[in-house]
């Protein structure tokens, strides 16, 4: 029953919705989330659930498929790494609202050591560590091998490795040059750019949110809600044939999903003006152009002409659009994710004439 | 009697000739160390105390580097057993599986290289949590967010040695996504205005895609590909990378600390 209720909630939607609602109050609320005690809290119910996830077959063959440990080992630095950053961040934040520096830049901590022994043990350190743990691994399990490689047989799902299932799970909701090039590109481009646009003189070499929300919030929902989530759905919430499979739910091939996708030119001509598509493709996604159009153009616009004229004056016109070029960018993939959630959209621009569906 | 015999051996001719100096037990000889190891001379002589507590950097980027290296000595290793063509990729791997008595060497690689994208993510997200992407250090993390996308590439492109079904169909989704680039891609938008009557300029024989793979699908000539890929060329720019990496936050006023 309660398994039934998992496998229902878990479906994209209720699970993405849930995460971001659930990622705002973190956002809200630092005094609660950066204690030890909702720190130990959390970590022992994830741990409990977890554990009692593990015990279901159906969980345990999916979790435990080949490639698939290290995604439980990044689970468990990306929580506690979260965690503990805002944790850290919020006692400087106490620091600093009580007029001390933050614990980086007290005196103690100013002081200069030696490297040897201090920075040369603590990374010899570090390294034992890490051979002991890569060891162990080594011994405990089996690098994956399968079939011999048979180019006219594929398996069902094919996946890309761990890592890339974040894209795989975008080509979902884009068309491969949105989901393997565009948006790819664009991360690439954004994260090298975030220096040159996050002109906050804040913050620089020590932990804290309050005096860098806004940065601190955008990265950490970019890389939570949009990279680390989807990879996580890709690997344990996608079984044959991409469709969505509940944690206990068996990976049977014959299960049916309703696709009904429809474009947005079908949505405007054939429901809307209950007439055939215009012939000319230029009419037929006249609608899907302006929408874009509207996206990339006038929301800026008066978004800026509204709340922005102080940001867009403090960070000059080049950092400012940049900025709003790469949220725009990053927040196609949740709208597109809605859309397709509640309207069935599939395409807002639908030119397969010309390969080009946005 | 154990400290004399320190100070007899560290007064050996051996030990002077490899080391230059006594034991790093004084301000003098911590200093030498440091300053007359090529290895040890990557970090400064002294350091703010805020920079060497774990708690601050989590040393995940120390961490990726000694994964790289340790990746570099088993990845040689492996290569003394592996042949990278269609007829015996596969077969070399299930030998070195089977006739290696307790070989863990195709486990500390395949292992140490998924551990790689993770500590390296990780690193990236300490840097930002520290902000210590702020200038003076933007440069550098340009170069580390290159090194990222390498080290998944380089994941990528040896995922599909081992020549099994994993393998070839992990990078024939990989791949297709190339087949999708705008104008360069066979399948992309803006592919097809790239012809000039029944002559088409952007085909599968020519795209990106077939650049990449050496082919049209996930073949022998891909598997080369990604051998020479994986174990010369990627390597090769990573390690200038990360030598620039290295220089540049020494030069860009060692780790992050308060201004």
């Amino acid at each position: 029953m309660i398994k039934l209720a998992i496998n229902f909630l878990s479906a994209p939607l209720y699970s993405f919705t849930a995460f971001c609602i659930l990622f705002v109050l973190a956002m809200k609320r630092m005094d609660i989330v950066g204690t030890k005690k909702f720190g130990m809290g959390l970590l022992i119910f994830t741990l409990v659930i977890f554990g009692w996830m593990v015990s279901d077959p159906v969980f345990f063959s999916v979790i435990s498929l080949p490639d698939n440990i290290p995604i439980i080992i990044l689970n468990a630095l990306v929580f506690w790494s979260t965690w503990f950053s805002l944790y850290k961040g919020h006692q400087n934040d106490l620091r600093i609202a009580a007029g001390e520096p933050p614990i980086e830049g007290t005196p103690e901590n100013r002081e200069k050591v030696w490297a040897w022994p201090n920075l040369v043990y603590t990374e010899l350190f570090c390294i034992i560590a890490c051979t002991i743990f890569l060891i162990v691994w080594a011994i405990f399990f089996k690098a994956p091998l399968e079939e011999p490689a048979n180019p006219t047989w594929a398996p069902n799902p094919a996946k890309a490795p761990w890592y890339f299932l974040g894209l795989q799970e975008m080509l979902v909701y884009f068309d491969p040059w949105m989901a393997g090039v565009v948006l790819p590109v664009l991360i690439i481009v954004g994260l090298i750019a975030i220096p040159f646009i996050d002109i906050n003189p804040k913050g620089n070499g020590y932990y804290t949110f309050a005096e860098r929300k806004y940065a601190i919030a955008g990265f950490t929902f970019g890389w939570l809600a949009l990279w680390i989530f989807l990879i996580q759905i890709g690997t344990f919430l996608r079984g044959p044939n991409w469709t969505f499979y509940g944690p206990f739910e068996f990976w049977d091939s014959h299960k049916v999903v309703a696709e009904n996708n429809v474009n947005l030119s079908e949505f405007f001509w054939i429901k809307g003006l209950n007439v055939a598509l215009p012939k000319n493709i230029f009419v037929r996604e006249i609608m899907g152009i302006i929408l874009t159009g509207v996206y990339l153009v006038a929301v800026p616009f008066y978004v800026t002409k509204r709340w922005g004229q102080d940001m867009l004056s403090r960070m000059g016109g080049i950092r400012y659009y940049l900025l709003v070029f790469l949220v725009l960018g990053m927040m196609s993939l949740p709208i597109k994710m809605y859309l397709r959630w509640f309207f069935f959209l599939k395409y807002i621009v639908a030119m397969p004439e010309f390969e080009l569906n946005l | 009697m154990s400290e004399g015999f320190a100070k007899k051996v560290a007064n050996t001719q051996v030990w002077k000739a490899i080391f230059r100096h006594g034991p790093p037990n004084n301000a003098r000889n911590r200093a030498a160390v440091v300053a007359g190891n090529v290895f040890l001379h990557l970090h400064p002589i002294k350091l703010k105390k805020s920079g060497v507590q774990l708690g601050y950097t989590w040393c995940m980027g120390g961490l990726t580097f000694f994964i790289f290296l340790s990746l570099t000595i088993t990845g040689v290793l492996l290569m003394f057993y592996y042949r990278p063509t269609a007829e015996y990729a596969f077969t070399d791997i299930i030998g070195l599986r089977e006739h290696v008595p307790l070989g863990i060497m195709r486990e500390l690689h395949r292992w140490g290289a998924h551990l790689m994208v993770i500590t390296v993510w990780i690193h990236m997200f300490r840097v930002f949590m520290t902000g210590s992407y702020k200038p003076p250090r933007e440069f550098n993390w340009g170069v580390g967010v290159i090194l990222l996308v390498l080290t998944m590439l380089l994941s990528f492109t040896g995922y599909l040695l081992p020549w099994d079904q994993l393998a070839i169909w992990a990078i024939t989704v990989g791949s297709n996504m190339a087949k999708a680039t705008p104008f360069m891609g066979n399948g992309g938008p803006g592919a097809m205005l790239a012809r000039i009557g029944d002559f088409v300029m952007v085909s599968d024989k020519n795209d990106v895609r077939f650049q990449l793979l050496g082919g049209r699908f996930v073949g022998e000539a891909a598997l080369l590909r990604f051998y020479i890929l994986h174990c010369v060329f990627i390597p090769l720019v990573v390690a200038v990378l990360i030598a620039i990496h290295f220089w540049r936050v020494r030069k860009d006023g060692g780790i992050s600390a308060p201004l």
